[in-house]
């Protein structure tokens, strides 16, 4: 019984890969344009779990029509990804992560890395996820930089490898760079560093996120602009560091300096459009929300540079035969530049620009990724005017804000400790 | 046979309610207090026996910080929900007389409490916010200057909040002592010479002791474990016990939260403890 059930396991194995060659074959030999339908006739399921931002429907529906592949998403926030990435490594396919998790969890075994030859796009990917310089001459950025755990130099390594192998751990989707937002008609100056949101003037009228790893970067800015200290590496302090970081918070705290603390995404827009506050730390979608309320709202860029986050997908170590064929397949149409022109329409950016911008129009490129003046309205994917034309994007051009990257969303070695010190912040 | 039967039968009558206590009250507790000795990191619990859950949690000045302002607030919505909620039972028992009028004005308190906890909550900030409507009637009328600011986000808010949140699970349990509260009790002081407040100090509060301490566990209990009201009406700025446990639970420290579950437990069972200490409600039912 055992034996005939394992004989009929294998063969169908046998019948995927074959049909996972053949459609190799045919986008190898480019003859077939467009994504073969073989999925269809051979249904496969992947099964991807991520931190919610990229989970998007609309990217699962269109993968099923072009690729004929099911995508189940699941969605939780980024320290339960972590978890769930090294407790259930047998439940995804695909780990769709922050970089700073990848560093946590890469090391256990459960990801493994992508032969970049299988990647039909990879020489399009934006070089900040390859050398961390956007451009040559650019300033490699604090923090868990993307480069810095994209590498190993085998299948089966547990270290990250120091520069660029054929041995990808995981393509990147989508990332963005943060800063302060602000309410342009009442901060009633103008804002041009992060230490303008400890200004006396904004008494009781700033707010900062309230997500510890996150939290403590903006205050590490906050703090470098305003001179206090200089950080080895503001995404890995000292304890002296953070405590010096903490104690700085406490001391405004007590001083009445917020207004708030925010944990969720609504906070924000509520805080900011409700006019509770002035200045605080807020994401790209909810400056996006506030200003369709009518609101003005301002994604301030700032001269110390940016706090930038950025994700990809990485490959289960379980997936083999054809159901790593259809991971790479898969991934491989994701940079294939739909999902890019989708991403970059929402404010976020794709990693191959070059392939996203023929499914954008001039117009959308010019503003989104160009900083240049729209010339007509800018939609919202579902449609809605989300810019009138002769808006420009706050902060610039692609590679003005992206070149600008002061520091990324990291995982310290205290982690622990500061989360205990922030928690006294909280309490204080 | 019949013998036995007749001794099994309390046993087997329990059994039900056993069964649902054990397993949904007794199971998790236990499960709680094994999971507070364990070792954890960002990827798991890992078993074992280590006592620094406690350690970290009792000898941490943040925790008892963190308490204080949590009794402070229970101590002051409990003062406040007891106040307003035997005036509003007294009134719905001794002047309403009719049984229809008391029962329809009693559905009225509870109507409230057909909209969500959430919803009730959070409709307060549009009220007290610094352009809401207080304020915006404040500065319009000329009565003062700038907004009043510490109406919202601050230990005010959260007071506020909660005394409507919860004053209805105090009014609830006085009114239902009251009305099994003998009438003619009432009308023997009267005859006897008793003055208004003599008859509500000496005959209605007695009286009405077991449903104040019913009231008061309700009350007490929610208060320790808030922390939705506490986060959203201070904006972040005031700690809870329960945001405290749930921050922790957020970065997946399950054992730590555990540990500090455990030791709320125990502070709130003393505390019912002392409430039932003083009343008796068995008795007084």
């Amino acid at each position: 019984m055992t034996e005939t059930s394992k004989t009929g396991i294998s063969r169908r194995n046998v019948l995927k890969g074959g049909a996972a060659a053949a459609a190799g074959a045919a986008i190898g030999s480019g003859v077939i344009t467009g994504f073969p339908t073989i999925w269809a006739q051979n249904p496969i399921t992947l099964r991807q779990f991520g931190t919610g931002v990229s989970n998007l429907n609309a990217i699962a529906e269109k993968c099923k029509e072009d690729l004929g592949i099911t995508l189940e998403m699941t969605a939780t926030d980024s320290d339960a990804a972590a978890q769930r990435a090294v407790t259930q490594p047998d439940s995804y396919d695909i780990a769709d992560i922050e970089y700073w998790i990848l560093k946590k969890v890469f090391p256990t075994g459960v990801i493994q890395p992508m032969d970049t030859s299988k990647l039909t796009y990879y020489d399009k990917i934006v070089p900040l996820f390859k050398t961390g310089k956007l451009l040559p001459d650019s300033v490699i950025a604090q923090g868990t930089a993307p480069h810095t755990v994209g590498f190993v130099e085998a299948p089966g390594d547990k270290t990250f490898a120091k520069g660029e192998t054929g041995w990808f751990t995981m393509v990147p989707t989508i990332y963005n760079a943060d800063t302060l937002g602000i309410r342009p008609d009442l901060v009633g100056r103008e804002i041009s560093t992060w230490a303008d949101i400890m200004d006396p003037a904004f008494k009781g009228k700033t707010a900062i996120i309230n997500v510890p790893s996150i939290g403590i970067m903006d205050a590490a800015m906050i703090m470098e602009a305003m001179g206090n200290i200089t950080y080895g590496d503001k995404g890995n302090m000292t304890t002296a560091e953070i405590d010096a970081t903490i104690d700085f918070l406490i001391k405004a705290k007590q001083d009445g300096q917020f207004r708030a603390f925010w944990k969720s995404f609504d906070e924000s827009v509520n805080l900011m459009s409700s006019g509770e506050v002035v200045i605080q730390s807020m994401w790209s979608p909810a400056v996006a929300a506030v200003r369709s309320k009518g609101i003005a709202c301002k994604y301030q860029p700032l001269k110390e540079g940016y706090r930038s986050w950025g994700g990809g997908l990485g490959l289960a170590a379980h997936l083999q035969g054809a159901q790593l064929d259809a991971a790479y397949e898969y991934i491989n149409w994701y940079t294939s530049g739909w999902v890019g022109g989708y991403l970059n329409r929402q404010g976020y950016y794709s990693a191959a620009m070059d392939t996203a911008k023929e499914h954008m129009s001039a117009d959308e490129w010019g503003y989104w990724i160009e900083g240049k003046a729209a010339t007509g309205d800018i939609l919202a994917p579902d449609g809605t005017v989300m810019e009138k034309a002769g808006a420009i994007r706050d902060g610039g051009s692609f590679e003005e804000r992206m070149g600008k990257v002061a520091c990324w969303n990291s995982v310290m070695d205290e982690d622990r400790y500061m989360v205990r010190r922030w928690n006294e912040f909280i309490a204080a | 046979m019949n013998n036995l039967l007749a001794r099994a039968t309390p046993y087997i009558q329990a059994t039900p309610l056993l069964v649902i206590l054990g397993f949904f009250l007794a199971v998790p507790i236990l499960l709680l207090l094994v999971v507070s000795f364990w070792d954890y990191d960002f990827a798991g619990m890992y078993p074992g026996f280590f006592t620094f859950n406690y350690a970290e949690t009792l000898t941490s000045w943040v925790t008892w910080r963190t308490y204080g302002n949590t009794l402070k607030f229970a101590a002051l919505v409990w003062a406040i929900t007891a106040f307003v909620g035997f005036w509003v039972a007294y009134f719905l028992a001794f002047h309403v007389r009719s049984a229809t009028t008391q029962m329809i004005l009693f559905l009225v308190c509870t109507v409230p409490f057909l909209t969500s906890n959430i919803i009730r909550m959070i409709s307060w900030i549009p009220v007290l916010g610094r352009n809401g409507l207080i304020n915006s009637g404040l500065v319009g009328a000329d009565i003062v200057d700038q907004p009043v600011e510490w109406l919202l986000y601050s230990d005010f808010a959260v007071v506020l909040a909660m005394v409507h949140l919860y004053t209805l699970f105090m009014v609830t349990p006085i009114f239902n002592t009251m009305m099994r509260i003998d009438k003619s009790l009432v009308e023997a002081a009267r005859d006897a010479g008793a003055k208004d407040w003599q008859i509500i100090w000496n005959v209605i509060l007695p009286l009405a002791k077991p449903g104040i301490a019913i009231g008061s566990i309700f009350v007490v209990t929610l208060v320790m474990a808030d922390f939705s009201t506490v986060q959203v009406m201070s904006g972040g700025q005031s700690a809870s016990v329960a945001l405290m446990m749930r921050n922790q639970m957020s970065l997946l420290q399950y054992p730590a939260a555990a540990a500090n579950a455990i030791v709320l437990l125990v502070l709130v069972l003393f505390m019912v403890a002392g409430i039932l200490r003083i009343v008796d409600i068995r008795k007084e039912l």
